[in-house]
């Protein structure tokens, strides 16, 4: 490509300096040629130097390399003191930001995991108290119904002893009267019959009969 | 060149004009500090570059506006590239990089605009930027690696019969990596923009005009993925110079 429009370039500004000189004849060829020169080569000052390519003119050199390097320096210090250091810190900070945020996330998450395992401890922490409180309340209401039962039996008994005492002392009472009543009923009649109520015959012979009939 | 184009009829071709270096504030000579439009466009670039890199970034924020994001882009494809191809120990001279992809990419850019001037194009700012690579990477490789650096040229995995004839090519080729370096930058964009300018002149003629216009749409979509590849290739290749000289084994 270079090569090609090294070679080309010239002939393109012959043939346009032809054109002109057949034209607008000599003398305007001339002014023109010199203007052309201008433009083509700079401070090159005439037409016989004048390149096919501009970038060739040496003359141009020492300004441009001038200038680049001036443009170079600038960018350089601005790059290296400036931007790449921002950009660089903003890129590493969000960096820091998403590696942090993960790690929250992950600490949050760990910290959720570590909450549902006290809220499962502490619920059946929960239900084994209960099932001791109740085994506990039970074992206690066992013992005062044991305490109360007992308490009651031997109540019952104690009573049972008294009933059977005072059924005993009704029972001997109730013998002790039926015998008075049979003696004196017995005197009664051996008596009105005329016969000597011997007192201790009497007696032998109620106790005799009493014992047939208590029995 | 207008003024040209005017006074004279049918097709008249001047695609190299606009690589001419002119003073800005008129007269003829140019002095090494005479402010010429390629003062002018290498300022506006490094302006670009500032505008992008520093003020581009200047919220600083973790949710990056647009033109942060592209600034964080370009700073994370230098960084890789030169990472991946020098490693660890080329990160020192990322910023030397950033600024050359920068300069490049930008400089590019703005000569797409009408009436620009092509920065690029010049060889004497492509061959100045590429021996500055030159220079750097090779008077690095003999700091960093002393003698050894010259294992570059000598390749010993070849057959010892072969290895003489080998290292003079490679000497060759060393010596021949900033002329490639610089003419493909330049010759790329010097060729783009002189075929626009010669679609351009066709535009004369009525009846060329609309197959000329169709032309100049397609070249310039063309000289916009040129101007962002070269400036891709200047900087990979100066990578690629910088691992040899830090890494010179084959």
């Amino acid at each position: 490509m270079i090569s090609l429009l090294q070679q080309t370039a010239p002939v393109v500004v012959e043939e346009s300096e032809t054109v002109i000189i057949t034209e607008h004849g000599a003398e305007a060829a001339a002014a023109h040629g010199a203007d052309a020169a201008h433009a083509a080569a700079g401070a090159a000052g005439h037409a016989a130097s004048a390149p096919g390519m501009p970038q060739l003119d040496i003359t141009t050199f020492g300004n441009q390399i001038f200038w680049l390097l001036v443009v170079l320096a600038v960018i350089y210090w601005v790059l290296s003191r400036v931007a790449l250091p921002r950009i660089g810190g903003v890129i590493s900070d969000r960096q820091g930001a998403i590696t942090g945020d993960l790690m929250a996330a992950e600490e949050f998450k760990q910290k959720a995991k570590d909450a549902e395992a006290a809220y499962d401890k502490a619920l059946a922490d929960a239900r084994a108290e209960a099932s001791k409180i109740v085994a506990a309340n039970k074992a206690e209401i066992q013992k005062e119904l044991d305490a109360a039962i007992a308490h009651a039996d031997a109540e019952i008994a104690a009573r049972a002893v008294e009933s059977e005492k005072r059924i005993g002392e009704i029972r001997a009472s109730a013998v002790e009267d039926a015998r008075s009543v049979a003696r004196e009923v017995t005197e009664a009649l051996v008596q009105s019959f005329g016969g000597n109520a011997d007192q201790g015959l009497i007696n032998a012979a109620v106790d005799q009969r009493l014992k047939g009939a208590l029995q | 060149m207008a003024v040209t184009e005017e006074k004279v009829e049918g097709l008249v071709f001047h695609p190299m004009d606009q690589f001419t270096v002119k003073p800005l504030f008129g007269g003829t000579e140019i002095h090494w500090f005479t402010p010429t439009n390629a003062t002018l466009w290498m300022a506006l670039t490094a302006l670009a570059v500032i505008a992008l890199l520093v003020f581009g970034t200047r919220g600083r924020a973790i949710i990056p506006s647009r033109s942060q994001s592209i600034a964080e882009l370009m700073y994370g494809m230098v960084r890789k590239m030169v990472e991946d191809i020098t490693g660890k120990e080329g990160l020192k001279y990322f910023p030397y990089i950033m600024t050359l992809f920068c300069f490049i990419l930008f400089a590019n850019a703005l000569a797409l605009l009408p009436m620009s001037f092509s920065s690029t194009s010049q060889i004497a700012v492509t061959a100045v930027l590429a021996m500055m690579v030159f220079v750097g990477v090779t008077v690095l490789g003999f700091v960093k690696n002393g003698t050894h650096f010259l294992g570059l040229f000598w390749v010993s995995s070849a057959p010892a019969l072969m290895r003489p004839v080998l290292a003079v090519i490679e000497l060759i080729s060393y010596f021949v990596r900033p002329v490639s370096h610089s003419i493909r930058l330049a010759g790329n964009i010097m060729a783009g923009h002189a075929v626009m300018k010669v679609f351009a002149a066709f535009g004369a003629v009525a009846a060329l005009a609309p197959v000329s216009i169709l032309a100049i749409v397609g070249v310039y979509a063309l000289e916009v993925l040129v101007v962002t590849i070269q400036a891709y290739v200047f900087t990979i290749l100066t990578c690629v110079y910088l691992k040899d000289a830090l890494h010179p084994s084959h």
